[in-house]
């Protein structure tokens, strides 16, 4: 188990105030000033070192993102400079993910210190933390640790007297899952409906008011901070190659005692639950499937996940993925197939409505799901609905319409004799009152 | 589609809200997020304002307010917006209202983490007080909306009600807190069975020093 000493985010359940003077107790605004004279490209390099991937789900390396930020002003038509922007993605809505949360009500002067380390190692002017707007308390309390910050002179003009000017704003979202994606996040932030854009050009090339931007989550810029501290070994030491560092875990579902934790990269599931988690509710030979990145991942059924490594790599060789490691678990009183249908109820609420592929299949594969559920469907539409799914997958401007489908193609994968079960008890009810 | 919301008739509106402006508060508080963006780049607040004109709307009329015709094209007037864009803008986000809700609004979470731990059970304790999905009762007390993911799946099944969130719930927690707030109390905030936030139900499995003090643990960095 990962020591006390080696977790990030000590206050993670806020037994002890946010504000700025307990964060500095705790480490926090300690000498950034000397963490930014290292230089915008060793900064860069340590973070490439540390081996640290995004923890927004994807899982794209963090210091090659950052270094696909121009280093000299590009130039707009009139030959004016553009300013880089860092674009902090705070828009946690991924069902089961939980994580930013704890990050701005507990221990925001983490999030706000490494935007402004990772935004000077992007040369960014500013950032701009777009929080989802369902967070209240949340931004209430962000907003207060960024006044602190700029009264305390951290961040601003001269920021923490590194010499350099940054600025750090909040954007409070108003309840659309969608403008979690990069570039509908640019969208919403120009004030506009959060619709994606196509790519390219990607953000790094033109992004928010067409300036070179980059759209990092809340979890990726908190842990820098300390990765600099304490140097991109410490951080490699944890977890598998090219898995490495420390991740937030959420969570929920039918575990004894739901929770979000720090662990290492890699951990066995069966270790994360037996040691946070007390246990799946009625043991072990009680678990059903777990879907463990997050509602847009595949779910894995028990017998695959129990000794699996939770980490990037170990869960999309079961065909799923870590995702934000929003690890939803399911035991045998579940209704599978009901559970899958409520994501598909879900990503038919979200879908911005912009491609048709995903506007009308996520509706449509809502339906047949919902059918499926009470069995009242032929075996055919079975095979019917996971063509549209690969119809609907790949065919969209955002990965909206893959996460969509996957969560579909999982359960077909797994559970095709759960659901010919339903259909023919279905039928056989319509045939017996029939006679 | 019959969970649209019902928009109340225009002239009705016009005559209510036409005059609609900004409080002094509110207007410093439209001004300080106009000045976050980039000169010509005003248009980024119009979600913050609309947030702010639904608050006001809001205290206006003892509800959680809704964003009426005229006061859309107020905004849309301070942000030099065609006001067709900002229309859009409000179609497209949940949180903005655009019929009447109660005084109360009740944001159940159904979306599956909740569903897993029970938000049926939560549903079924806002029927039991006359509450149907996508209305307000009669009194004008309370608005019902079973909403998707709000971020709190550690502490499911959960529900926000106004600006707070209420977690770790069951069927009779969610009745007492209902009963609370028809009758002008305030329920306790946050998780219904004495969890602080996230951590594990009867305490946390790391981090117990800091339940204790504001620990540092760089002393034990090697």
């Amino acid at each position: 188990m990962l020591a006390d000493k080696d977790r990030i985010f000590t206050n993670l359940y806020g037994f002890q105030p946010f504000g700025l003077d307990a964060a500095r107790k705790r480490g926090d605004w300690d000498d950034t000033k000397a963490l930014m004279a290292r230089g915008q490209d060793a900064v860069i390099e340590d973070i490439k070192a540390s081996g640290l991937r995004g923890r927004g789900g994807a899982g794209f390396p963090t210091g090659l993102k950052w270094s696909f930020m121009p280093k000299e002003p590009v130039k707009d038509r009139n030959g004016n400079p553009r300013p880089n922007f860092l674009v902090i993605n705070a828009d946690e809505s991924e069902p089961g993910s939980c994580k930013d949360r704890e990050i701005i009500r507990h221990d925001p002067h983490k999030l706000i210190e490494g935007a402004l380390i990772a935004g000077f190692a992007m040369r960014a002017r500013a950032a701009y933390i777009y929080i989802r707007g369902e967070y209240i308390f949340e931004a209430k309390v962000l907003q207060q640790a960024i006044d602190e910050a700029y009264a305390a002179g951290l961040i601003g003009k001269n920021a923490s007297k590194s010499g350099y000017d940054f600025d750090v704003f909040m954007h409070r979202g108003a309840g659309a899952y969608i403008c979690g994606e990069e570039t509908a996040m640019l969208e919403s932030l120009e004030g506009k409906k959060g619709q994606p854009r196509l790519k390219p050009p990607f953000p790094a090339g033109a992004g928010l008011y067409g300036c070179p931007t980059t759209v990092n989550n809340v979890e990726s810029i908190a842990v820098v901070p300390t990765i600099l501290r304490r140097g991109p070994a410490w951080f490699a030491g944890f977890g598998r190659e090219k898995n490495q560092g420390t991740k937030l875990f959420q969570i929920s579902g039918h575990v004894e005692k739901p929770c979000v934790v720090e662990e290492e990269m890699g951990i066995p599931f069966r270790d994360l639950i037996e040691k946070h988690c007390g246990g799946i509710r009625g043991g072990w030979d009680n678990l059903l499937a777990v879907i463990p990145g997050g509602s847009s991942v595949p779910l894995v059924p028990a017998h695959e996940i129990i000794d699996a490594p939770m980490d990037f790599d170990g869960l999309s060789a079961l065909k799923s993925g870590l995702g934000t490691a929003a690890v939803i678990v399911m035991d045998k009183s579940t209704d599978i197939v009901r559970a899958i249908s409520r994501l598909s109820y879900f990503y038919k609420h979200e879908s911005c409505g912009q491609c048709t592929p995903c506007r009308e299949g996520t509706g449509w594969m809502w339906r047949v799901m919902e059918r499926l559920r009470t069995g009242d469907a032929e075996i055919s539409e079975i095979d019917m609905l996971l063509q549209v799914t690969k119809q609907v997958e790949g065919h969209t401007i955002c990965a909206l319409g893959d996460a969509a489908a996957w969560p579909i193609q999982g359960l077909i994968r797994h559970f095709r004799p759960e659901i010919e079960r339903r259909i023919e008890a279905h039928s056989g009810a319509m045939m017996e009152a029939a006679e | 589609m019959a969970d649209a919301p019902q928009i109340p008739d225009e002239a009705e509106t016009r005559a209510r809200w036409g005059a609609f402006a900004w409080t002094p508060d509110n207007a410093k508080e439209a001004q300080r997020h106009i000045d976050k963006y980039p000169a010509g780049r005003q248009a980024s607040a119009v979600m913050p304002l609309l947030d702010l004109a639904q608050r006001q709307v809001g205290a206006e009329t003892d509800t959680q307010g809704w964003l009426p015709i005229p006061v859309i094209e107020y905004v849309a007037a301070q942000l030099d917006m065609p006001k067709m864009r900002v229309i859009e803008v409000v179609s497209f986000y949940t949180m903005y209202n655009m019929a009447p809700v109660g005084k109360f609004h009740i944001q159940v979470c159904g979306t599956t983490p909740c569903m897993l731990r029970g938000s049926d059970d939560v549903l079924a304790a806002c029927y039991a007080k006359g509450m149907k999905k996508g209305a307000t009762t009669p009194d004008g007390l309370f608005t019902l909306t079973e909403v998707e993911c709000l971020g709190a799946c550690a502490n499911a099944p959960m529900v926000q009600i106004n600006d707070d969130n209420y977690e770790d719930l069951t069927e009779a927690s969610m009745a007492s807190i209902l009963d609370d707030l028809a009758a002008g109390r305030q329920p306790v905030i946050g998780s219904q069975i004495g969890r602080r936030t996230s951590e594990q139900v009867g305490g946390p499995s790391t981090l117990k020093d800091m339940k204790k003090e504001n620990h540092d643990y760089r002393g034990e960095w090697a």
